[in-house]
């Protein structure tokens, strides 16, 4: 008992450690190089010695793009968490009730059907007003995709048929997107690719206030419920006998996790695996599925993961969907290899 | 003894497309502080559903539920929680998570907004662990736990909910002999010295009635019989209960037979264990071992060995144990006796 708590306190100690180390590198790398120190007296406001220019690089560009890999790495991590632990299924993530599918379908109208004016916009590349568009579409497709499927669930007893109705509500949507893809003309299939490659370069200090309440109240949410969590561990019987009111508990949490999940993906695109894979390697690292040291766990680890992602996909030619799971994946398997008896509910 | 569960006309069941397709209705049980209750009852008769609905994780179809003399739907979910405990028949095989986690996760409706356990909660954690005798397993992971070890952390975290009530869902199913007699003295105990009101549901019929303060014996078609061990194997209603074709319960033995006497009756002579022994082979080969009378096979067993007798047709067969009196009685069968 004691073992586990010192285990928990060590562990996330070092991934606090960890997050500001890859948020000082992530700030550091780029285009040129700042040093650590410079990185650090501009963050403080004492930049008087600095040149303008690394001043600027750091606050418009650099210090927007990794407070952006932060917040999406970690809702990206506790919408996971979150549904795995609600349908008590590993291979649950943020998009599992076909949000990500939605947001893809609002973004592919927007970006493949729409007349010569909104095609111009982001011929010119990608002006505001077209980007601004594209998140727009995202969230109206998401949260198209979520009412449906909460309106759904409403009627529906078992957990299990909820995630298949949202699986079928994402095949369908991909469906759409699909028709879209095939008839839309090459010019514009460039932009639809782009968006599907995943970005955290795309939330500028204007869109911030919208980005940044959305993430931390969805955050605050899974924060609050830890202990309503770690009761679903049990399954929705058990749940339900230790006085939590199930059908509630799941609306809330399907909702917070797929506002997370939606505001992610309109924001920075679809991105894979981190919703996935975080609750699972903090599980192995906490060898424990309690909620009290795995939310904050998961917190951490989804910022510095995919902090070190942007970092990586700083290299030309690489999408950052791709190195989310090109370095979590081997991680990953390491972790749960070490575990041979598996951590997760079965 | 104060009443702690009563059910005034319960009637449950599930909600059909339009009409509810009820399963058990006009209910009225009771049970007492102190008291051990097993319910008994074929497959699909409702005991699941009954457990279910008391506990009100599934809604009654007409309500009326008493605890502690207080109606349950006027409690809230957690009041409620705070005073009833259900053991169900799933089991969740949580990883990792030590056992005494697990039995912390009770504590539920009694914790802060976060969780947080006192050291009291912590008390009453250790003394739920102690009480189901598993504080060698608490630092365990619980899915290395065998069944019959989870099973007793299930007892445990429903005992660190402090209930008055506790309801189990086939506590025993899955579990080994020794395990399942440990599991239901356990819960014998727990009545008597924490004077809590356990319902539990069971097909271990030769357990139950051993153990059960009363029986709620659920007989297909709806019908309940509520009494003492005692008196309803007097009733005869668990016979009724239980009705199926070529087996007969033995009030004597507590026990079910199967009633295949194709080879007709048999006589042991002898007394003392081995004797009863013998009558028990004679009677898995087909015969029905009768005290005297006329008979088709007569043995006669030593006192306090296996060595055993026939006389048939005149001639003598014997043996010294109880596998070669199975053989002999298989062979006189096949008309090949061979002395």
């Amino acid at each position: 008992m004691t073992f586990h708590r010192k285990r928990g306190s060590v562990v996330l100690g070092a991934l606090a450690v960890g997050l500001i180390a890859a948020f000082l590198l992530s700030l550091a790398l780029g285009s040129v190089w700042i040093p650590l120190n410079h990185v650090g007296s501009i963050l403080i406001g004492n930049g008087a010695g600095e040149n303008t220019e690394q001043v600027v690089i750091v606050h418009d560009v650099r210090l927007p793009r990794a407070l952006t890999a932060l917040l999406a790495g970690a809702a990206l991590g506790i919408a996971g968490l979150q549904m795995q632990t609600l349908f008590r299924n590993p291979l649950a993530d943020p998009f599992a009730l076909g949000i990500a599918s939605g947001a893809s379908l609002g973004v592919a109208l927007v970006l493949l059907t729409s007349g010569a004016t909104v095609a111009g916009v982001f011929g010119s590349n990608l002006g505001l007003a077209g980007d601004a568009l594209v998140t727009a579409a995202s969230i109206v497709g998401a949260g198209m995709a979520l009412s449906v499927v909460l309106a759904l669930s409403r009627r529906v007893e078992s957990p299990a048929t909820v995630l298949i109705i949202g699986l079928m509500f994402g095949y369908a949507a991909q469906a759409f997107v699909t028709v879209l893809v095939a008839g839309a003309d090459p010019g514009k299939l460039q932009s639809w690719i782009g968006w599907g490659f995943g970005s955290f370069e795309g939330v500028t200090w204007q869109k911030m206030p919208l980005f940044i309440p959305l993430i931390l109240t969805g955050l605050a949410v899974a924060a609050a419920t830890t202990k309503q969590l770690n009761a679903l561990l049990l399954g929705e019987s058990y749940a339900s006998s230790m006085g939590l009111n199930v059908r509630r508990m799941r609306l809330v949490t399907m909702a917070g996790a797929s506002i997370l999940g939606g505001v992610v993906t309109a924001f920075c695109g679809p991105i894979a695996f981190i919703g996935v894979a975080i609750p699972h390697m903090c599980r192995g690292l906490l060898g424990s599925s309690d909620h009290r040291s795995l939310v904050p766990a998961t917190i951490l680890m989804g910022g510095i993961v995919a902090l070190l992602a942007q970092v990586v996909a700083l290299l030309p030619g690489l999408p950052l969907n791709a190195i989310t799971a090109l370095i979590g994946a081997p991680f990953l398997v390491i972790i749960l290899m070490r575990n041979r008896r598996g951590v997760f509910t079965a | 003894m104060s009443v702690a569960l009563r059910t005034i006309d319960l009637a449950v069941g599930y909600r059909g497309r339009r009409t509810p397709i009820v399963v058990l209705e006009r209910l009225n049980l009771s049970v007492k502080a102190g008291e051990l209750v097993c319910l008994l009852g074929p497959n699909g008769t409702g005991k699941s559903t009954l457990l279910r609905t008391v506990s009100r994780i599934q809604p009654a179809l007409a309500d009326a539920v008493e605890i502690d003399n207080v109606e349950s739907g006027r409690l809230s979910r957690l009041n409620l929680a705070r005073r009833l405990r259900v053991v169900l028949t799933e089991r969740p095989v949580v990883g990792a998570l030590p056992a005494s986690r697990l039995v912390e996760l009770g504590r539920y409706p009694h914790l802060d907004w976060y969780g947080r356990l006192t050291p009291k909660d912590h008390e009453i954690v250790e003394w739920a662990i102690r009480a189901v005798a598993a504080e060698h397993l608490a630092s365990r992971d619980c899915s290395s736990l065998s069944d019959g070890e989870r099973q007793r952390f299930m007892i445990a975290r429903a005992l660190a909910q402090e209930p008055s009530i506790l309801l189990l869902d086939e506590p025993t199913a899955f579990l080994d002999v020794p395990s399942r007699v440990q599991v239901m003295g356990l819960l014998r105990r727990l009545a008597r010295d924490e004077n809590l009101a356990i319902v539990v549901s069971t097909h271990d019929l030769e357990l139950a009635l051993r153990m059960a303060d009363t029986l709620w014996l659920l007989a297909p078609g709806g019908k309940l019989h509520t009494g003492t061990p005692e008196d309803i194997i007097l009733e005869g209603s668990l016979a009724e209960a239980f009705q199926a074709e070529s087996i007969r319960f033995h009030p004597e033995e507590r026990a079910f037979r199967l009633e295949t006497h194709a080879r007709g009756r048999a006589i042991v002579k002898g007394i003392g264990l081995h004797a009863v022994l013998a009558a028990a082979v004679l009677e898995r080969e087909g015969y029905e071992v009768v005290p005297d009378g006329v008979c088709a096979i007569r043995v006669s067993v030593a006192p306090g060995s296996a060595r055993w007798e026939v006389v048939l047709e005149d001639r003598r067969y014997s043996g010294d144990n109880f596998a070669s009196l199975a053989e002999f009685v298989r062979g006189v069968s096949g008309k090949q006796i061979n002395p």
